[in-house]
């Protein structure tokens, strides 16, 4: 092997080993939130680079939400808060199986194996939501979708999401009330950017393809009217 | 350039070269993962998921309710969702999940779980 094959194979290396998470990172972020996310350990538990898990085994052991495309994701506002003052997002926990335990009626979340999330300062919450809103991967499925906040919902939102799309079988729609496997939506609305939730909707496997939601293939219009709904629940309820 | 590293980064380069691959997952992980969510840690129906659903999802150990579907039936409730074979919307559509081979190894491992296969009695 020669040394011009050699540089090539290294070239492949560095565009899928976590190891220059750095490197690739502090093109477009912010110096000072890179040097928070390494001195908080971040990675640890959130991949910083992609891809997300390619198999079930790499699925269970996932630590926690992927966040190479945050910036896409996330609302940077809610980042900055939430990051101060952790609230829990998932009833049971990043892998569901993990955090059950058998119960009388039903399988219930044994609470004793979730942890409080690590929470950071000011200052230190809002240098990091700065860097984490510069992640931008997925991009081009970002900018497929165009939201219309005017389709209004109405009382069929909550029809769709929960009788006749069966979203509510693994979302809670309010504190203690629907599924527990996936997140709770009723602070989806002040969390993620619409687009996000118009293109997770229309192909979660586009963003994570082992996820244990499927893809409900809806029209267009419905897909409006449920993340319209979403936005309004968030409205309504005074929880952060 | 050392031999011994040079095989592993080719060991580590085609791995990750190959890692978004398809790999078929075994019936028992899969349903794991997608199903017991909702029928349960060991099938009886009472995932962690059925405090409020308004339809409760199939005990798929039920041997008299499971021999009344044939292999067929089975194999296009999960693949298209329970409208598929007019029953709730609450059962998902699993097509852009699993392939069809996943679907088809699911289906036997319904049958071990209810120990059971089509009946007409
Ligand atoms: C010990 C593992 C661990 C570490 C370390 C950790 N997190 Fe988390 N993080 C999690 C888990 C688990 C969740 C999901 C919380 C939930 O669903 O309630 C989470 C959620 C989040 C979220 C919310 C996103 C979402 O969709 O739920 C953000 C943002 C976040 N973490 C950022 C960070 C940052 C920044 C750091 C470093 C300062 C960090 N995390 C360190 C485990 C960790
Ligand atoms: C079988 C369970 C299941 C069903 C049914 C389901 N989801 Fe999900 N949903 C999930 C899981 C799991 C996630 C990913 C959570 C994560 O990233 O940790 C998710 C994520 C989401 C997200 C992004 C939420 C976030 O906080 O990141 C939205 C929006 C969403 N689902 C909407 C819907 C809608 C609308 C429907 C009905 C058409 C639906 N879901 C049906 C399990 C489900
Ligand atoms: C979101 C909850 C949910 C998930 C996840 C789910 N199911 Fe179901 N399933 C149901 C419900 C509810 C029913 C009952 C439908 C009815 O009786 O109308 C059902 C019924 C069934 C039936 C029986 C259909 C019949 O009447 O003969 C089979 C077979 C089945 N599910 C297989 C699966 C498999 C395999 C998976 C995983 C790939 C799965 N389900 C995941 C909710 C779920």
């Amino acid at each position: 092997m020669n040394s011009s094959m050699a540089m090539k194979l290294f070239n492949i290396l560095l565009f899928c080993t976590p190891i220059y998470v750095g490197l690739t990172l502090s093109i477009s972020a912010h110096a000072g939130g890179i040097g928070l996310l390494k001195k908080y350990d971040c990675a640890s538990c959130h991949a910083l680079t992609g891809p997300a898990p390619a198999t079930l085994a790499a699925l269970w052991q996932r630590k926690g939400p992927d966040l190479f495309y945050a910036g896409n994701k996330y609302r940077q506002a809610w980042l900055e808060t939430w990051l101060q003052q952790p609230k829990r997002i998932r009833p049971a926990g990043m892998f569901y199986m993990n955090h059950i335990k058998p119960g009388p009626k039903r399988n219930m979340v044994d609470t004793s194996t979730l942890t409080e999330h690590i929470q950071l300062n000011k200052k230190d919450a809002k240098a990091i939501a700065a860097t984490l809103a510069s992640m931008k991967t997925h991009t081009a499925l970002i900018q497929a979708e165009k939201h219309d906040a005017s389709i209004s919902p109405g009382p069929l939102g909550e029809m769709l999401f929960d009788k006749i799309y069966g979203c509510m079988a693994c979302h809670q729609i309010e504190p203690g009330f629907g599924g527990m496997s996936g997140t709770e939506v009723y602070t989806a609305g002040k969390r993620l950017t619409p687009e996000f939730m118009l293109s997770y909707i229309r192909n979660p496997q586009a963003w994570d393809p082992k996820i244990w939601m499927p893809n409900a293939h809806l029209p267009d219009n419905n897909k409006q009217k449920l993340v319209n709904y979403i936005i309004k629940l968030s409205k309504e309820s005074n929880d952060e | 350039m050392n031999k011994y590293l040079l095989m592993m980064l080719l060991a580590i380069t085609s791995m990750c070269l190959h890692s978004p691959a398809v790999n078929a997952e075994s019936a028992k992980d899969n349903y794991r993962t997608y199903c017991m969510q909702c029928h349960g840690m060991t099938g009886l129906g009472m995932g962690v998921n059925i405090q409020d659903m308004s339809v409760q999802p199939r005990d798929h150990t039920d041997a008299k309710a499971m021999g009344t579907r044939t292999d067929v039936e089975l194999f296009k409730v999960i693949k298209e969702g329970g409208l598929a074979i007019s029953k709730s919307s609450l059962m998902p559509p699993w097509a852009d999940t699993l392939t069809d081979q996943e679907i088809h190894d699911l289906v036997k491992h319904l049958r071990t779980l209810c120990n059971c296969e089509y009946s007409t009695k």
